[in-house]
Protein backbone atom coordinates (compact mmCIF):
# COMPACT_ATOMS: atom_id res chain seq x y z
CA UNK A 1 0.00 0.00 0.00
CA UNK A 2 1.25 3.16 -0.97
CA UNK A 3 1.87 5.53 1.87
CA UNK A 4 -0.40 8.56 1.68
CA UNK A 5 -0.55 11.68 3.56
CA UNK A 6 -3.69 12.15 6.14
CA UNK A 7 -4.07 15.35 4.38
CA UNK A 8 -4.48 13.94 1.01
CA UNK A 9 -7.09 11.36 1.60
CA UNK A 10 -10.02 12.04 -0.38
CA UNK A 11 -12.44 13.15 2.46
CA UNK A 12 -10.67 16.10 3.95
CA UNK A 13 -12.07 19.26 2.75
CA UNK A 14 -9.50 21.59 1.03
CA UNK A 15 -10.86 24.48 0.82
CA UNK A 16 -12.16 24.80 -2.97
CA UNK A 17 -15.05 22.59 -4.16
CA UNK A 18 -15.13 19.24 -5.27
CA UNK A 19 -15.48 19.93 -9.62
CA UNK A 20 -19.13 18.90 -9.89
CA UNK A 21 -20.36 21.23 -6.73
CA UNK A 22 -18.68 23.77 -8.21
CA UNK A 23 -20.84 23.02 -11.60
CA UNK A 24 -23.78 23.76 -9.30
CA UNK A 25 -23.15 26.21 -8.30
CA UNK A 26 -21.49 28.56 -10.76
CA UNK A 27 -23.55 27.04 -13.75
CA UNK A 28 -27.22 26.29 -14.70
CA UNK A 29 -28.49 22.73 -16.20
CA UNK A 30 -30.30 23.71 -19.53
CA UNK A 31 -31.82 19.85 -19.93
CA UNK A 32 -34.70 19.45 -22.41
CA UNK A 33 -37.67 19.56 -20.00
CA UNK A 34 -36.50 22.56 -17.70
CA UNK A 35 -33.69 24.09 -16.48
CA UNK A 36 -31.95 22.82 -12.77
CA UNK A 37 -29.69 24.56 -10.34
CA UNK A 38 -31.13 27.96 -11.39
CA UNK A 39 -30.55 29.32 -7.60
CA UNK A 40 -27.21 31.38 -6.74
CA UNK A 41 -26.16 29.75 -3.40
CA UNK A 42 -25.81 32.84 -1.36
CA UNK A 43 -25.64 32.01 1.68
CA UNK A 44 -22.50 32.58 3.85
CA UNK A 45 -22.52 29.07 5.05
CA UNK A 46 -23.93 27.44 2.61
CA UNK A 47 -20.64 24.96 2.30
CA UNK A 48 -19.51 24.71 5.72
CA UNK A 49 -19.18 21.59 5.86
CA UNK A 50 -16.70 20.95 3.12
CA UNK A 51 -14.64 23.61 5.11
CA UNK A 52 -15.61 26.34 1.71
CA UNK A 53 -16.19 30.40 2.60
CA UNK A 54 -19.02 31.40 0.66
CA UNK A 55 -19.28 34.69 1.97
CA UNK A 56 -18.72 37.98 0.15
CA UNK A 57 -15.57 39.45 -0.05
CA UNK A 58 -14.93 42.72 -1.10
CA UNK A 59 -11.63 42.38 -2.18
CA UNK A 60 -12.45 39.80 -3.91
CA UNK A 61 -15.55 41.19 -6.16
CA UNK A 62 -13.97 43.80 -6.97
CA UNK A 63 -10.84 41.68 -8.27
CA UNK A 64 -12.86 39.35 -10.10
CA UNK A 65 -15.59 41.77 -11.42
CA UNK A 66 -14.65 43.51 -15.22
CA UNK A 67 -16.86 44.82 -17.54
CA UNK A 68 -16.15 44.74 -21.41
CA UNK A 69 -18.11 47.04 -23.81
CA UNK A 70 -19.26 44.91 -27.29
CA UNK A 71 -21.07 47.79 -28.89
CA UNK A 72 -21.49 51.07 -28.26
CA UNK A 73 -23.40 53.60 -30.54
CA UNK A 74 -25.39 56.88 -30.02
CA UNK A 75 -28.48 55.07 -29.35
CA UNK A 76 -27.87 51.64 -28.09
CA UNK A 77 -24.99 49.82 -26.51
CA UNK A 78 -24.33 45.93 -25.29
CA UNK A 79 -22.12 44.98 -22.37
CA UNK A 80 -21.05 42.09 -20.99
CA UNK A 81 -20.95 42.38 -16.69
CA UNK A 82 -18.87 39.13 -15.11
CA UNK A 83 -18.90 38.41 -11.15
CA UNK A 84 -22.33 39.91 -10.53
CA UNK A 85 -25.15 38.82 -8.58
CA UNK A 86 -28.22 38.20 -10.70
CA UNK A 87 -30.07 40.37 -7.83
CA UNK A 88 -27.86 43.61 -8.76
CA UNK A 89 -28.12 43.06 -12.65
CA UNK A 90 -31.78 43.14 -12.23
CA UNK A 91 -31.79 46.00 -9.61
CA UNK A 92 -30.22 47.83 -12.45
CA UNK A 93 -32.82 47.18 -15.71
CA UNK A 94 -35.40 48.01 -12.86
CA UNK A 95 -33.55 51.08 -12.35
CA UNK A 96 -33.27 51.56 -16.03
CA UNK A 97 -36.60 50.84 -16.71
CA UNK A 98 -38.77 53.12 -14.17
CA UNK A 99 -36.44 54.71 -12.20
CA UNK A 100 -34.20 56.70 -14.19
CA UNK A 101 -36.13 60.77 -14.67
CA UNK A 102 -36.65 62.45 -18.09
CA UNK A 103 -39.15 64.84 -18.96
CA UNK A 104 -41.76 64.36 -20.88
CA UNK A 105 -45.26 66.45 -21.82
CA UNK A 106 -47.71 66.48 -18.93
CA UNK A 107 -49.80 69.43 -19.76
CA UNK A 108 -51.51 70.49 -23.13
CA UNK A 109 -53.14 73.49 -23.43
CA UNK A 110 -55.46 73.60 -26.57
CA UNK A 111 -56.51 76.62 -27.66
CA UNK A 112 -57.64 75.14 -31.03
CA UNK A 113 -58.62 71.39 -32.26
CA UNK A 114 -60.58 70.67 -35.34
CA UNK A 115 -58.94 67.33 -36.49
CA UNK A 116 -60.46 64.50 -36.88
CA UNK A 117 -57.97 63.40 -33.31
CA UNK A 118 -59.88 64.04 -30.57
CA UNK A 119 -57.93 66.51 -27.69
CA UNK A 120 -57.77 63.62 -25.52
CA UNK A 121 -56.14 61.28 -27.80
CA UNK A 122 -53.67 63.85 -29.55
CA UNK A 123 -52.36 64.76 -25.36
CA UNK A 124 -51.77 61.28 -25.05
CA UNK A 125 -49.77 60.97 -27.97
CA UNK A 126 -47.87 64.26 -27.29
CA UNK A 127 -47.08 62.85 -23.74
CA UNK A 128 -45.33 59.83 -25.20
CA UNK A 129 -42.66 61.56 -27.79
CA UNK A 130 -39.40 61.42 -26.11
CA UNK A 131 -37.63 64.84 -25.41
CA UNK A 132 -34.25 64.76 -26.57
CA UNK A 133 -33.04 67.70 -23.32
CA UNK A 134 -30.69 66.29 -20.22
CA UNK A 135 -33.05 65.92 -17.77
CA UNK A 136 -30.42 66.57 -14.79
CA UNK A 137 -30.80 70.13 -15.31
CA UNK A 138 -34.18 70.33 -13.89
CA UNK A 139 -35.99 69.49 -11.14
CA UNK A 140 -39.36 67.74 -10.49
CA UNK A 141 -42.16 70.05 -10.57
CA UNK A 142 -45.27 69.25 -7.34
CA UNK A 143 -48.72 70.71 -7.09
CA UNK A 144 -47.83 73.92 -5.88
CA UNK A 145 -44.97 74.96 -7.75
CA UNK A 146 -45.42 77.83 -10.67
CA UNK A 147 -44.07 76.82 -14.38
CA UNK A 148 -40.69 78.23 -14.30
CA UNK A 149 -37.50 77.32 -16.52
CA UNK A 150 -35.87 75.52 -14.07
CA UNK A 151 -38.77 72.74 -13.70
CA UNK A 152 -41.02 72.76 -17.25
CA UNK A 153 -40.36 73.19 -21.04
CA UNK A 154 -42.67 75.04 -23.10
CA UNK A 155 -43.52 74.04 -26.31
CA UNK A 156 -45.71 75.18 -29.33
CA UNK A 157 -47.70 73.50 -31.78
CA UNK A 158 -49.76 75.39 -34.58
CA UNK A 159 -51.12 73.48 -37.74
CA UNK A 160 -53.31 74.46 -40.01
CA UNK A 161 -54.40 73.04 -43.49
CA UNK A 162 -55.61 75.35 -46.04
CA UNK A 163 -58.85 74.92 -47.97
CA UNK A 164 -58.25 73.01 -50.85
CA UNK A 165 -54.75 71.55 -50.23
CA UNK A 166 -53.70 68.88 -49.84
CA UNK A 167 -53.76 66.39 -47.00
CA UNK A 168 -51.13 67.54 -44.23
CA UNK A 169 -49.83 64.80 -42.07
CA UNK A 170 -48.42 66.28 -38.61
CA UNK A 171 -45.20 65.46 -37.19
CA UNK A 172 -43.18 65.64 -33.99
CA UNK A 173 -41.10 68.20 -35.82
CA UNK A 174 -44.16 70.56 -36.19
CA UNK A 175 -43.55 71.04 -32.28
CA UNK A 176 -41.55 74.57 -31.40
CA UNK A 177 -39.92 75.16 -28.07
CA UNK A 178 -40.66 78.20 -26.52
CA UNK A 179 -37.61 79.83 -24.37
CA UNK A 180 -39.71 81.92 -22.45
CA UNK A 181 -36.67 84.44 -20.56
CA UNK A 182 -34.74 80.35 -19.92
CA UNK A 183 -31.06 80.49 -19.18
CA UNK A 184 -30.85 77.10 -20.43
CA UNK A 185 -28.57 76.39 -22.96
CA UNK A 186 -29.21 75.96 -26.48
CA UNK A 187 -29.10 72.30 -27.59
CA UNK A 188 -32.47 71.72 -26.46
CA UNK A 189 -34.85 70.96 -28.90
CA UNK A 190 -37.40 68.26 -29.25
CA UNK A 191 -36.68 65.04 -31.11
CA UNK A 192 -36.86 65.65 -34.29
CA UNK A 193 -36.60 65.32 -37.85
CA UNK A 194 -34.08 62.43 -38.52
CA UNK A 195 -35.40 61.23 -41.65
CA UNK A 196 -34.10 57.93 -40.59
CA UNK A 197 -37.06 56.51 -38.18
CA UNK A 198 -37.28 59.10 -35.48
CA UNK A 199 -40.62 61.34 -36.70
CA UNK A 200 -43.78 60.64 -35.22
CA UNK A 201 -46.89 61.39 -37.32
CA UNK A 202 -50.08 62.19 -35.10
CA UNK A 203 -52.44 62.85 -37.04
CA UNK A 204 -53.54 63.53 -40.85
CA UNK A 205 -55.92 65.87 -41.57
CA UNK A 206 -57.77 67.88 -44.69
CA UNK A 207 -58.85 71.32 -45.75
CA UNK A 208 -59.75 73.74 -42.79
CA UNK A 209 -58.77 71.72 -40.19
CA UNK A 210 -56.42 73.35 -37.55
CA UNK A 211 -54.79 72.18 -34.43
CA UNK A 212 -52.90 75.42 -31.75
CA UNK A 213 -51.86 74.23 -28.35
CA UNK A 214 -48.71 74.74 -26.28
CA UNK A 215 -47.53 71.44 -24.31
CA UNK A 216 -45.61 71.39 -21.02
CA UNK A 217 -43.08 68.91 -19.84
CA UNK A 218 -41.96 68.30 -16.93
CA UNK A 219 -39.81 66.02 -14.92
CA UNK A 220 -40.81 62.72 -14.02
CA UNK A 221 -39.99 58.64 -13.59
CA UNK A 222 -40.94 55.57 -15.37
CA UNK A 223 -42.84 54.38 -12.61
CA UNK A 224 -45.66 57.31 -12.57
CA UNK A 225 -45.63 56.55 -16.70
CA UNK A 226 -44.30 54.63 -18.80
CA UNK A 227 -43.09 58.15 -21.00
CA UNK A 228 -41.21 58.91 -18.75
CA UNK A 229 -38.66 55.90 -19.13
CA UNK A 230 -35.06 56.56 -20.23
CA UNK A 231 -34.96 53.57 -22.59
CA UNK A 232 -37.01 51.70 -25.42
CA UNK A 233 -35.85 48.78 -23.34
CA UNK A 234 -32.97 47.27 -21.27
CA UNK A 235 -32.45 43.42 -21.10
CA UNK A 236 -29.73 41.07 -19.74
CA UNK A 237 -29.17 37.62 -20.33
CA UNK A 238 -26.85 34.93 -18.65
CA UNK A 239 -24.38 33.57 -21.37
CA UNK A 240 -24.63 30.11 -22.44
CA UNK A 241 -21.93 27.60 -22.69
CA UNK A 242 -22.18 24.69 -24.80
CA UNK A 243 -20.39 21.72 -24.51
CA UNK A 244 -19.25 18.69 -26.31
CA UNK A 245 -19.72 15.73 -23.71
CA UNK A 246 -18.78 13.09 -26.08
CA UNK A 247 -16.95 13.25 -29.61
CA UNK A 248 -19.43 13.85 -32.30
CA UNK A 249 -18.09 12.59 -35.37
CA UNK A 250 -18.58 12.16 -39.06
CA UNK A 251 -22.82 11.84 -39.94
CA UNK A 252 -23.39 12.83 -36.32
CA UNK A 253 -21.37 15.84 -36.81
CA UNK A 254 -23.02 17.09 -39.84
CA UNK A 255 -26.50 16.13 -38.31
CA UNK A 256 -25.59 18.43 -35.48
CA UNK A 257 -24.26 21.66 -37.33
CA UNK A 258 -27.23 21.56 -39.57
CA UNK A 259 -29.73 21.39 -36.77
CA UNK A 260 -28.66 24.52 -34.70
CA UNK A 261 -30.36 27.66 -36.14
CA UNK A 262 -27.35 29.43 -35.09
CA UNK A 263 -24.71 28.28 -36.12
CA UNK A 264 -23.22 27.38 -33.20
CA UNK A 265 -21.31 24.35 -34.21
CA UNK A 266 -18.64 23.95 -36.52
CA UNK A 267 -17.34 20.99 -38.30
CA UNK A 268 -13.38 20.22 -38.07
CA UNK A 269 -11.19 17.64 -40.00
CA UNK A 270 -8.86 15.63 -37.94
CA UNK A 271 -7.65 14.27 -40.65
CA UNK A 272 -7.73 10.52 -42.46
CA UNK A 273 -10.78 11.99 -43.62
CA UNK A 274 -12.35 11.76 -40.53
CA UNK A 275 -14.78 15.20 -38.95
CA UNK A 276 -15.03 16.51 -35.54
CA UNK A 277 -18.04 19.15 -34.29
CA UNK A 278 -16.77 21.90 -32.29
CA UNK A 279 -18.44 24.47 -30.54
CA UNK A 280 -17.30 28.00 -31.87
CA UNK A 281 -19.77 30.42 -31.37
CA UNK A 282 -21.35 29.73 -27.94
CA UNK A 283 -22.35 33.44 -27.05
CA UNK A 284 -24.81 33.44 -30.42
CA UNK A 285 -27.16 30.68 -28.87
CA UNK A 286 -30.64 31.15 -27.92
CA UNK A 287 -31.05 27.40 -25.49
CA UNK A 288 -33.68 26.90 -28.26
CA UNK A 289 -32.49 23.28 -27.45
CA UNK A 290 -32.70 21.67 -31.41
CA UNK A 291 -29.25 20.27 -30.22
CA UNK A 292 -30.48 18.18 -27.59
CA UNK A 293 -33.77 17.02 -29.44
CA UNK A 294 -33.88 13.71 -30.37
CA UNK A 295 -32.61 10.15 -28.89
CA UNK A 296 -29.42 10.25 -26.84
CA UNK A 297 -28.39 13.82 -27.69
CA UNK A 298 -28.60 14.85 -24.49
CA UNK A 299 -25.58 12.65 -23.60
CA UNK A 300 -23.98 14.42 -26.17
CA UNK A 301 -24.56 17.90 -25.81
CA UNK A 302 -24.72 19.90 -22.91
CA UNK A 303 -26.43 23.14 -22.40
CA UNK A 304 -25.22 25.33 -19.66
CA UNK A 305 -25.66 29.30 -18.43
CA UNK A 306 -23.31 31.04 -16.17
CA UNK A 307 -24.68 32.25 -13.68
CA UNK A 308 -22.81 35.39 -12.70
CA UNK A 309 -21.72 36.25 -16.49
CA UNK A 310 -24.69 38.96 -18.03
CA UNK A 311 -24.87 40.14 -21.24
CA UNK A 312 -26.92 43.43 -20.75
CA UNK A 313 -28.42 45.46 -23.60
CA UNK A 314 -29.26 48.77 -23.30
CA UNK A 315 -31.76 50.77 -26.26
CA UNK A 316 -32.05 54.58 -25.20
CA UNK A 317 -34.83 56.97 -26.36
CA UNK A 318 -31.91 59.74 -27.15
CA UNK A 319 -32.61 61.48 -24.01
CA UNK A 320 -29.15 60.66 -22.32
CA UNK A 321 -26.73 58.15 -24.62
CA UNK A 322 -26.91 54.72 -22.72
CA UNK A 323 -23.70 54.70 -21.23
CA UNK A 324 -24.57 57.43 -19.06
CA UNK A 325 -28.11 55.92 -18.03
CA UNK A 326 -26.26 53.32 -17.00
CA UNK A 327 -24.30 55.04 -14.70
CA UNK A 328 -27.23 57.37 -13.59
CA UNK A 329 -29.03 54.03 -12.60
CA UNK A 330 -25.88 52.79 -10.48
CA UNK A 331 -26.07 56.29 -8.55
CA UNK A 332 -29.85 55.63 -7.84
CA UNK A 333 -29.58 52.68 -6.12
CA UNK A 334 -26.24 54.07 -4.04
CA UNK A 335 -28.71 57.04 -3.69
CA UNK A 336 -31.36 54.16 -2.07
CA UNK A 337 -28.84 52.67 0.14
CA UNK A 338 -27.98 55.56 1.43
CA UNK A 339 -31.26 56.64 2.09
CA UNK A 340 -32.04 53.83 4.11
CA UNK A 341 -28.90 54.10 6.30
CA UNK A 342 -29.65 57.94 7.35
CA UNK A 343 -33.49 56.44 8.12
CA UNK A 344 -32.34 53.64 10.23
CA UNK A 345 -29.33 56.14 12.17
CA UNK B 1 -39.40 51.61 11.07
CA UNK B 2 -37.74 48.75 13.27
CA UNK B 3 -39.68 45.68 14.73
CA UNK B 4 -38.25 43.60 17.11
CA UNK B 5 -37.96 42.51 20.91
CA UNK B 6 -36.51 45.36 23.14
CA UNK B 7 -34.78 42.46 24.88
CA UNK B 8 -33.35 40.15 21.74
CA UNK B 9 -31.49 42.85 19.33
CA UNK B 10 -30.05 40.16 17.33
CA UNK B 11 -33.30 39.77 15.73
CA UNK B 12 -35.83 42.03 14.00
CA UNK B 13 -37.97 42.80 10.96
CA UNK B 14 -37.17 46.15 9.33
CA UNK B 15 -40.11 47.64 7.37
CA UNK B 16 -38.94 50.09 4.73
CA UNK B 17 -41.58 52.40 3.20
CA UNK B 18 -41.07 53.07 -0.90
CA UNK B 19 -39.19 50.35 -1.57
CA UNK B 20 -39.59 47.20 -3.63
CA UNK B 21 -37.67 43.88 -4.93
CA UNK B 22 -35.08 46.51 -6.52
CA UNK B 23 -33.55 47.45 -3.18
CA UNK B 24 -34.62 44.57 -1.15
CA UNK B 25 -33.21 41.59 -3.46
CA UNK B 26 -29.81 43.58 -3.58
CA UNK B 27 -29.49 44.18 -0.08
CA UNK B 28 -30.93 40.47 0.85
CA UNK B 29 -28.31 39.52 -1.26
CA UNK B 30 -25.39 41.00 0.19
CA UNK B 31 -26.73 40.39 3.89
CA UNK B 32 -26.95 36.63 3.06
CA UNK B 33 -23.02 36.74 2.36
CA UNK B 34 -22.44 37.86 5.94
CA UNK B 35 -20.90 35.01 8.18
CA UNK B 36 -22.84 36.66 11.28
CA UNK B 37 -26.53 36.50 9.71
CA UNK B 38 -27.93 33.31 10.71
CA UNK B 39 -31.62 34.24 8.29
CA UNK B 40 -32.88 37.00 6.23
CA UNK B 41 -35.11 37.47 3.69
CA UNK B 42 -37.83 40.10 2.49
CA UNK B 43 -41.87 40.18 1.69
CA UNK B 44 -44.06 42.48 0.21
CA UNK B 45 -47.14 42.48 2.35
CA UNK B 46 -49.13 44.08 -0.64
CA UNK B 47 -48.32 45.07 -4.02
CA UNK B 48 -50.00 48.21 -4.34
CA UNK B 49 -48.32 49.43 -1.26
CA UNK B 50 -44.83 50.31 -1.56
CA UNK B 51 -43.97 49.02 1.13
CA UNK B 52 -41.34 46.23 1.78
CA UNK B 53 -40.38 44.30 5.50
CA UNK B 54 -37.00 42.81 5.23
CA UNK B 55 -36.46 40.26 8.21
CA UNK B 56 -32.65 39.57 9.82
CA UNK B 57 -31.90 37.40 12.24
CA UNK B 58 -27.89 37.35 13.39
CA UNK B 59 -25.47 35.46 15.24
CA UNK B 60 -25.44 38.01 18.22
CA UNK B 61 -24.99 41.28 16.68
CA UNK B 62 -27.62 43.95 16.61
CA UNK B 63 -29.56 43.29 13.54
CA UNK B 64 -29.33 47.38 12.55
CA UNK B 65 -25.50 47.61 12.68
CA UNK B 66 -25.91 43.70 10.74
CA UNK B 67 -28.03 45.68 7.86
CA UNK B 68 -26.03 48.79 7.65
CA UNK B 69 -23.15 46.97 6.81
CA UNK B 70 -24.72 45.04 4.44
CA UNK B 71 -25.84 48.17 2.89
CA UNK B 72 -22.61 49.89 2.97
CA UNK B 73 -20.94 46.77 1.12
CA UNK B 74 -23.52 47.34 -1.49
CA UNK B 75 -22.69 51.03 -1.66
CA UNK B 76 -19.50 49.97 -2.44
CA UNK B 77 -20.09 47.09 -4.70
CA UNK B 78 -22.33 49.99 -6.93
CA UNK B 79 -19.34 52.30 -6.35
CA UNK B 80 -17.04 50.02 -7.80
CA UNK B 81 -19.08 48.68 -10.63
CA UNK B 82 -19.65 52.27 -11.67
CA UNK B 83 -15.71 52.87 -12.07
CA UNK B 84 -15.13 49.79 -13.67
CA UNK B 85 -17.95 50.47 -16.19
CA UNK B 86 -16.20 54.06 -16.60
CA UNK B 87 -13.11 52.31 -17.85
CA UNK B 88 -14.45 50.09 -19.56
CA UNK B 89 -16.67 52.21 -22.13
CA UNK B 90 -13.15 54.57 -21.88
CA UNK B 91 -11.00 51.69 -23.04
CA UNK B 92 -13.98 50.84 -25.78
CA UNK B 93 -13.42 54.51 -27.25
CA UNK B 94 -9.86 54.72 -27.19
CA UNK B 95 -10.00 51.03 -29.15
CA UNK B 96 -12.21 52.19 -31.36
CA UNK B 97 -10.71 55.41 -32.83
CA UNK B 98 -7.32 53.48 -33.01
CA UNK B 99 -8.88 50.97 -35.00
CA UNK B 100 -10.71 53.69 -37.11
CA UNK B 101 -7.50 55.33 -37.79
CA UNK B 102 -5.79 52.12 -38.77
CA UNK B 103 -8.25 51.51 -41.39
CA UNK B 104 -8.25 54.94 -43.08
Amino acid sequence: MPRVSALDLPDVPKGHLPPHLELQRTRVLCASDAPTHTETIQYSGAYASVGVDNSLRLDQFCRDFRVEVIRLTEDDMEFDMVGIDPSLANAFRRILIAEVPTMAIEKVLIANNTSVVQDEVLAHRLGLIPIKVDPRLFEYMSENDTPNEKNTIVFKLHVKCKIKGPRLTVKSDELKWLSNGSELPLEMESHTSDPASKQKTYTAFTCSQEIELEAHAVKGMGKTHAKWSPVSTAWYRMLPEVVLLQEVEDEMAEELVKKCPVNVFDIEDVGKGKKRATVARSRACTLCRECIRGEDWEKRVALRRVKDHFIFTIESTGALPPEVLFTEAVKILEDKCERVITELS
Amino acid sequence: MEHGSSKDLTASTFSLADEDHTLANSVRFTLNQDPRVTFCGYSIPHPSDARVNIRVQTTGDPAKEVLKDALQDLMIMCQHVRSTFDNAVAEFRTSKTVEDMKIK
